[in-house]
């Protein structure tokens, strides 16, 4: 059951994936990438992490798409003519990432933890909400709080980048 | 192999009465609209369809079902068809999650619960769906190619963005005193009467929550996405037929999910206020409790008039957010002291 599932996943994920760079159209790209997001967060309840898939889609479904939408919109972006023409150098470098990907895959014997499994029982004792919370307050702190410094770098830049002249003289306040 | 079976009938006949439930009250909680609308005007409300108009939803359920479909000529067919559904879904997908009364019900050695199902991330499904939401009716305002679609489309996106933040916010005091994101075990927490509702220690997370919850579901005072004297309806202006009472039907469950989510996290879901009243059964404290709410949503849509576009913008990320944050920091630190 558990293959069967992660099959389809899988398969969704990578058809959107490549729907979401091969349409011409913004708004299908953007809504591929719609589904694409959904079936990541199936394969994380398929890994007992819930709490990770409910925030795969409130962050990335529900906000920052949402967002790319809105722009999209927006600006009502015409149909893409044609492909770009770097095509040269993105195939030499999807050839690389692609040698890279086979290299470790093949170093890491996934084959035999394939399909994958549930969570270490020391996970779901706590429930996997607590299980990160704890995790990421003890182990992970260090890395937990400099993310959360370079995200409040980039919250304060994009205030200094909409407010121009609220530090200067030049612009007027409001 | 007869006990999955068996499940599987239990879990499908369960699903199957929580939505003829919700959307029984959908179609009456448009009647009741009308009527306390009429009421507060000073008008009878309607009156022709059955006694005291008490088969008007049922009228309008059949006129929407029989009107010719219209979709535009330069309408994007595909998303135009997708919009109504993305909206729809997701509103009534949250109900699954919602415990409505104490007691499971036992009929031929099968057990009943009184919700479909009890996730460990209860109130994190319920928002991620409900960010889905959004989703129908920013499509749904641009693929019907009409400047005031996309105005009302690109404002509720905004609006449900912006209202997100504070309503998710809200949500954390509460999640901190229970312990859970379970709703089941949220509602288990406040029990022993009405001194134990979190409504009492989380009296600013209520307002809060109360207010966003009213942006998020796009009724007035924060209706811009559809504000008729603008917009003639917003992204919903092409719609007609079944696909207009998609949008419609959508709008009324997500009004009832946002009362079921109020009802547990600040007045104690099923929970009686006092010991003296707990022979009531538990489904009649809930249900009142949801109509409660109801009734607040419809008086404020009769008394305030809309906000300007600036004026929302300014008061969810100036007021709500500011306000929820102070609440998390304050909840917190009182529980850290509390608890040690």
């Amino acid at each position: 059951m558990t293959l069967v599932l992660f099959s389809y996943f899988a398969a969704v994920i990578v058809l959107a994936a490549i729907g979401v760079i091969a349409s011409r159209k913004p708004v299908n790209s953007a809504l591929a990438l719609l589904v694409m997001f959904f079936h990541v967060a199936g394969l994380f309840v398929l890994l007992d992490a819930e709490f990770i898939a409910a925030v795969q889609i409130i962050v990335y479904a529900g906000a920052i798409l949402v967002l790319y939408l809105f722009v999209v919109m927006l600006l009502n972006v015409r149909a893409e003519e044609g492909y770009h023409t770097q095509g040269v150098i993105g195939l030499a470098v999807g050839f690389g990432i692609l040698g890279e990907a086979v290299m470790i895959l093949g170093r890491s014997g996934f084959a035999d933890r394939f399909p994958p499994s549930s969570a270490p029982s020391a996970v779901s004792a706590v429930g996997n909400t607590e299980g990160l919370g704890r995790v990421l307050y003890t182990t992970y702190l260090f890395p937990f709080e400099v993310a959360s410094l370079i995200l409040l770098v980039a919250m304060i830049g994009a205030i200094v980048l909409a407010k121009k002249g609220i530090f200067g003289k030049e612009g007027k306040r409001s | 192999m007869i006990q999955t079976v068996l499940n599987l009938v239990v879990v499908l006949v369960t699903i199957g009465i929580v939505m003829v439930t919700v959307l029984l009250h959908v179609a009456y909680l448009t009647y009741f609209e009308r009527k306390i609308l009429g009421w507060m005007q000073d008008r009878m409300g309607p009156m022709e369809v059955g006694y005291h108009g008490l088969l008007q939803p049922i009228a309008d359920g059949l006129k929407l079902f029989f009107k010719e479909d219209i979709i535009p000529a330069q309408a994007n067919k595909i998303i135009f068809t997708l919009a109504p559904i993305l909206v729809l879904i997701p509103a009534l997908v949250g109900f699954a999650v919602v415990p409505f009364g104490r007691d499971s019900i036992h009929v031929f050695g099968l057990t009943f619960r009184p919700y479909v199902t009890d996730i460990n991330i209860g109130i994190l499904y319920i928002l991620a769906f409900a960010s889905i939401g959004a989703y129908g009716v920013l499509l749904g305002g641009w693929a019907s190619n009409n400047k005031y679609s996309l105005l009302g489309g690109l404002r509720s996106a905004a609006q449900v963005i912006s209202y997100e933040l504070s309503l998710g916010l809200a949500i954390v005091g509460v999640l901190l005193m229970a312990g859970s994101l379970s709703l089941v075990k949220i509602t288990e927490a406040q029990g022993g009467g009405v001194f134990h509702w979190f409504i009492i220690p989380q009296f600013a997370a209520f307002v809060v929550y109360l207010i966003s919850a009213i942006a998020e579901t796009n009724r007035l005072p924060f209706d811009l996405p559809e504000a008729e004297s603008e917009l003639v309806a917003g992204f919903f202006t092409e719609y007609s037929g079944m696909r207009f009472a998609f949008f419609f039907l959508a709008e009324y469950a997500n009004m009832i999910l946002v009362s079921c989510i109020a009802t547990i996290l600040f007045l104690g879901g099923w929970h009686a206020p006092f010991e003296a009243l707990s022979f009531i059964p538990p489904i009649i404290w809930f249900v009142g409790k949801v109509y409660v709410f109801l009734f607040f949503y419809i008086w404020i849509r009769g008394t305030l008039p809309r906000l300007r576009y600036d004026q929302l913008m300014m008061f969810g990320w100036k007021i709500m957010i500011p306000l929820a944050l102070a609440n998390i920091v304050v909840t917190s630190a009182v529980l850290y002291f509390i608890r040690g």
